[in-house]
C-alpha cells in the first residue's frame, strides 16, 4: 500500500469511528453550522464532541503546521480528508473567519509570536474573528478607509467605525484594516491590526437584513486601545495583508453553496414538488433551467480544479480568485432561484415549522449578499479585466 | 486536471503545425476557389505524417492509440486555426466507430486506412434539420438501407459510408460504398464553408458491423467531446483576437478597452472560454478513463462549448464594430464555424436535454 493509500485508510477507520451519528446529517439551515468561540452555545453533545476530536487531530485547519495547532497535512493528505468526510456526509467540525481568512494571513505575514499566540485558539475553536474592512464611505473603494490608530508610544489608539461586520456582536476578536499614516497616500497609510472585541470603547449594533436575520453590524471604535505587537506585517503595509486574505475570502465564497442546498441536487427536489410526466420533470422551462445551471457549475469546477492544480502548492491562486468568486456567486444566486421556483408557494412560507422558519425564502435571499460580500461581482470583473487580461485604465 | 508532458508535448507540436499549415486563410482560399475536394489536402498529409490521422487508431492497426485528450488536443489547435480536414469525419468518428463496434475483417480493411490517410470516412446519422439519434427514420430490412441523411460531414469525398439506421428496435451503425446504386450523394456547401451532404439510400445493400450500437454510441460520444474541445479552442482565438483589438482601436481619444462596458463583457468571456475548455479536457479524460459519469460530462461539455463558442463568435463580431462585419476580415469565419460546430451531433439545448435524463429528471 502506498503512503497515501494507508492515510486514506488510516482516515476512514478515524472518522468511522470518532464521527458521531449527527454530524454526518446535512445541515438543515446555516444555523446547524458550528461557529465555536467564547460565546458558543453547542447545539448538542455531539457537536461538542465532534469539534473536539477533530481539533485534537489538528483537522480542524488539515494544512496548517502542527506547531501552530494545525493538521501538517499535505496537499495529497487534505483532499483525501476531504474526500473521507464527504463520502460519510461528515460536517464541517468548526469554522470560521479564524480558518478562511485570518489564519492564511497570519501564516504568511504574521510574526512567530502572532502565530503562536493566535493560531492554536482558532485550531481549537476557541476564538471566533470577525473582520473589519469595509465602512460606511468605503466599500468596493475599500483603501479609502478613514478609521485611525494614533501611536501612543506603547500603544495604538483606535477611532472610527466599520460596518457590513459580519457576525461582530458575536465574534471574540477582530482584524481590523486602520490608516496609521493619514499623510501617505491612500494604499500607503494602513495597518492590519488585531483586537479583543472585549476592550473597552469597542460597541455593535447589529442591522436587520432582507432575509429578516441580522448576521452584521455596525461596528464603532471609541478611544479602543490597541497593543502594539498586535500589528500583522509592517506597519503602514497593512494592504498588501488585506488583499492576501481577500483572495482567500474570495476563493472560499466562491466554493460549495452554503446553507440548505449544500449538498443537495435540484433535479430530485424539484421532482418532488413539481412533479414527473414520462419520467420528466412536469415543467420544461424548469427543467432546462436546472440542467443548464448543472452544465455551467460543472464547467466551473472543472475550471476550479485546473485553476487549483497549477497554482504552485501553498501559493494561493492570485487574481485568478476573482474569476472563482465571480462564477462561484452568480452560480450560487442562479441556484437558490431555482430552488425557489421549484418550491413555488411552500419556498415563500416565511415562519411556518413545515419550512422551519421560512428557511428557503431566507436563503434565497441570504444568497444575493454573495455577490456583494468580498467584493462585488462589478469589482471582480475590474480585477479579471486590469489583472489577468491586461485592459489598460481609462 | 493538467496535462502530463507527452500531452503537452503533442498540443505544442500541433499548435505549430496548425499555424503553419493549416492557417484560416486557407479556408478562405478553399471558399473562394470552390475547391472540389473542400478541404486541405497538404495539410491533412502533413497530418498522416505527423501521425495525427491515427491518434485514436490502435497500434496494432498502425495508429498511435494516443486517446481521446489526444485528439482534442488536435481538435483545439483546428478550433483555433479553423484549419480543414477530414480530421473529425475520419479520424475521430469513422475511428471511433470502427474501433468500438468493427468486426475484426472490418477493423483490418478499415483502421490502417485511416491512419495512413488512404481513406475518408464519413457518418450519416441526422436524418432531419435537428440531430435525433433516439428517433432514427433510415431502415435496413434484409440486409438494405433507404433513407435521407443530412449534415454528413465530408459525405461527398468518403470512401466509405457510416450509416446509422433502425433495424427492428434496435439503431445501429452500417457500413455503406458510397458508389453503390441506389446511393445519390449532394455536396452541401455549409455556412462555415466546411463539406456537408446530403445522402439518399434507395435500397442499398448496407454491411452489418460486429456490434452497430455500441459503434453508433462510441462515435456520438467521441465526436461531441472532440466537438467541445473544438468548439472551446475557436472560442478562444475569436476571444483573444478580441482582446487584441481592445487594446488597439481608438475611439473618443482613449482605447476602447478602456470602456468598462467592454472590459467587463471581455472578463466574461475569458471565463467562459476558461469554463469550457476546462470541461471539455476532463470530458475527453473521463471517456480514456471510462469514467461512469462519461456520458454526462461529455454532452455538459458539448452542450456548454456550443454556447460559449457562438457567444464568442457573438461577441467578437459585436467588439469590432463594422469591421467584424466585413467578409474581408477573418473574425466572421469565427462565429459561422460556431453556429455549424454547435449544430453538428447535437445543440446545446439537445445536449442539455439528454443530459438532464441521464441524471434523473
Ligand atoms: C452578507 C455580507 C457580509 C459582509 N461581511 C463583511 C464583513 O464581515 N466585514 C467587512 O468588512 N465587510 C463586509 N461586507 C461588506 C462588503 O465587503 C461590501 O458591502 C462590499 O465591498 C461593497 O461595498 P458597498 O456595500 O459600500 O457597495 P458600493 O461600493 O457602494 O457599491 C454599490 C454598487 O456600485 C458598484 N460599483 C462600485 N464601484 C464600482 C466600480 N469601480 N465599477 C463598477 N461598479 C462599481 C458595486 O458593484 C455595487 O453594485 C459584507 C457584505 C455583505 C453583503
Amino acid at each position: 500500500m502506498s503512503d497515501l493509500e494507508q492515510f486514506r485508510a488510516e482516515t476512514r477507520a478515524w472518522l468511522d469511528a470518532n464521527c458521531p451519528e449527527e454530524m454526518r446529517q446535512p445541515l438543515k439551515s446555516q444555523a446547524d453550522h458550528c461557529w465555536g468561540g467564547r460565546k458558543w452555545q453547542f447545539q448538542s453533545e455531539a457537536q461538542k464532541v465532534w469539534m473536539e476530536r477533530m481539533a485534537e487531530k489538528g483537522w480542524t485547519a488539515p494544512q496548517w503546521p502542527k506547531e501552530y495547532g494545525g493538521g501538517g497535512l499535505s496537499q495529497e493528505q487534505a483532499e483525501i480528508l476531504a474526500e473521507e468526510m464527504k463520502r460519510i456526509n461528515a460536517r464541517t467540525p468548526v469554522s470560521n473567519f479564524g480558518f478562511w481568512m485570518l489564519g492564511p494571513a497570519l501564516l504568511k505575514f504574521g510574526s512567530e509570536e502572532l502565530k503562536r499566540e493566535h493560531l492554536p485558539p482558532i485550531c481549537r475553536g476557541e476564538i471566533r474573528w470577525c473582520q473589519g474592512y469595509s465602512e460606511p464611505n468605503a466599500g468596493s473603494d475599500l483603501a479609502s478607509l478613514q478609521t485611525r490608530a494614533e501611536d501612543k508610544g506603547d500603544h495604538f489608539v483606535v477611532n472610527g467605525q466599520k460596518i457590513w461586520t459580519s457576525y461582530a456582536d458575536k465574534a471574540d476578536w477582530i482584524f481590523c484594516l486602520v490608516r496609521t499614516d493619514p499623510q501617505a497616500t491612500k494604499h500607503n497609510g494602513i495597518s492590519f491590526v488585531l483586537f479583543d472585541m472585549e476592550n473597552e470603547g469597542v460597541s455593535t449594533r447589529p442591522i436587520e437584513l432582507i432575509s429578516g436575520e441580522s448576521p452584521f453590524c455596525e461596528t464603532f471604535f471609541d478611544d479602543v486601545k490597541v497593543d502594539k505587537h498586535q500589528v500583522v506585517g509592517e506597519l503602514n503595509r497593512g494592504w498588501d495583508v488585506a488583499k492576501y486574505l481577500l483572495t482567500h475570502e474570495r476563493n472560499n465564497i466562491g466554493g460549495e453553496p452554503p446553507g440548505f442546498l449544500k449538498g443537495r441536487a435540484l433535479g430530485p427536489l424539484a421532482a418532488e414538488y413539481v412533479g414527473t410526466e414520462h419520467g420528466k420533470l412536469a415543467d420544461a422551462g424548469l427543467r432546462a433551467d436546472i440542467a443548464n445551471l448543472e452544465i455551467d457549475h460543472m464547467a466551473f469546477q472543472a475550471l476550479v480544479g485546473k485553476i487549483r492544480a497549477e497554482a504552485e502548492a501553498g501559493q494561493g491562486v492570485g487574481a485568478q480568485s476573482a474569476v472563482l468568486k465571480y462564477y462561484g456567486t452568480e452560480l450560487n444566486k442562479r441556484r437558490y432561484e431555482l430552488m425557489m421556483d421549484a418550491l413555488g408557494s411552500e419556498g415563500l412560507e416565511w415562519d411556518s415549522e413545515r419550512t422551519l422558519g421560512g428557511l428557503f425564502a431566507r436563503e434565497w435571499l441570504r444568497s444575493k449578499g454573495n455577490s456583494i460580500e468580498g467584493g462585488t461581482s462589478e469589482v471582480m470583473l475590474g480585477i479579471v479585466s486590469k489583472r489577468l487580461l491586461g485592459l489598460p485604465d481609462a | 486536471m493538467k496535462l502530463n508532458d507527452e500531452q503537452q508535448m503533442l498540443q505544442d507540436s500541433v499548435a505549430r503545425l496548425m499555424a503553419d499549415k493549416g492557417p484560416v486563410s486557407h479556408l478562405r482560399q478553399l471558399r473562394d476557389e470552390h475547391n472540389d475536394k473542400g478541404y486541405d489536402e497538404p495539410l491533412w498529409q502533413a497530418m498522416v505524417e505527423a501521425g495525427l490521422t491515427g491518434i485514436l487508431v490502435p497500434e496494432e492497426h498502425g495508429g498511435i492509440g494516443f486517446g481521446l485528450v489526444g485528439a482534442g488536443l488536435v481538435a483545439r489547435e483546428i478550433g483555433r486555426n479553423l484549419s480543414v480536414t477530414p480530421f473529425l469525419s475520419t479520424a475521430v468518428l469513422g475511428a471511433a466507430a470502427l474501433s468500438a463496434g468493427g468486426s475484426d475483417e472490418q477493423k483490418a480493411k478499415w483502421l490502417p486506412a485511416i491512419a495512413e490517410g488512404t481513406s475518408i470516412i464519413a457518418l450519416a446519422v441526422d436524418d432531419g434539420a435537428k440531430h435525433r439519434p433516439e428517433r432514427l427514420r433510415a431502415r435496413v430490412e434484409g440486409g438494405t438501407l433507404s433513407g435521407e441523411k443530412r449534415l454528413v460531414l465530408d459525405g461527398h469525398v468518403a470512401d466509405l459510408l457510416l450509416v446509422a439506421a433502425g433495424e427492428g428496435d434496435q439503431a445501429a451503425l452500417y457500413l455503406v460504398d458510397p458508389k453503390a446504386d441506389g446511393v445519390t450523394i449532394e455536396r452541401t456547401v455549409m455556412a462555415d464553408s466546411r463539406n456537408a451532404a446530403r445522402v439518399r439510400f434507395d435500397q442499398v445493400p448496407a454491411e452489418a458491423m460486429a456490434d452497430g450500437a455500441a459503434a453508433l454510441a462510441a462515435a456520438l460520444r467521441a465526436g461531441r467531446a472532440v466537438l467541445a474541445a473544438e468548439l472551446s479552442g475557436l472560442a478562444l482565438e475569436a476571444f483573444e483576437r478580441t482582446l487584441g483589438y481592445l487594446k488597439e482601436r481608438k475611439q473618443f481619444g482613449r482605447l476602447i478597452g478602456t470602456f468598462q462596458a467592454l472590459q467587463h463583457r471581455a472578463a466574461q468571456l475569458s471565463g467562459e472560454v476558461a469554463m469550457s475548455e476546462a470541461l471539455a479536457l476532463q470530458a475527453l479524460n473521463a471517456c480514456d478513463q471510462d469514467a461512469e459519469d462519461a456520458d454526462q460530462q461529455v454532452l455538459a461539455a458539448k452542450a456548454k462549448a456550443s454556447r460559449v463558442a457562438l457567444l464568442a463568435g457573438q461577441e467578437a463580431v459585436q467588439m469590432h464594430g463594422g469591421i467584424g462585419m466585413t467578409d474581408e476580415f477573418d473574425i466572421g469565419f469565427f462565429l459561422k464555424r460556431a453556429r455549424a460546430g454547435g449544430e453538428t451531433l447535437g445543440d446545446a439545448n439537445y445536449c442539455a436535454d439528454r443530459f438532464a435524463a441521464l441524471r434523473g429528471y
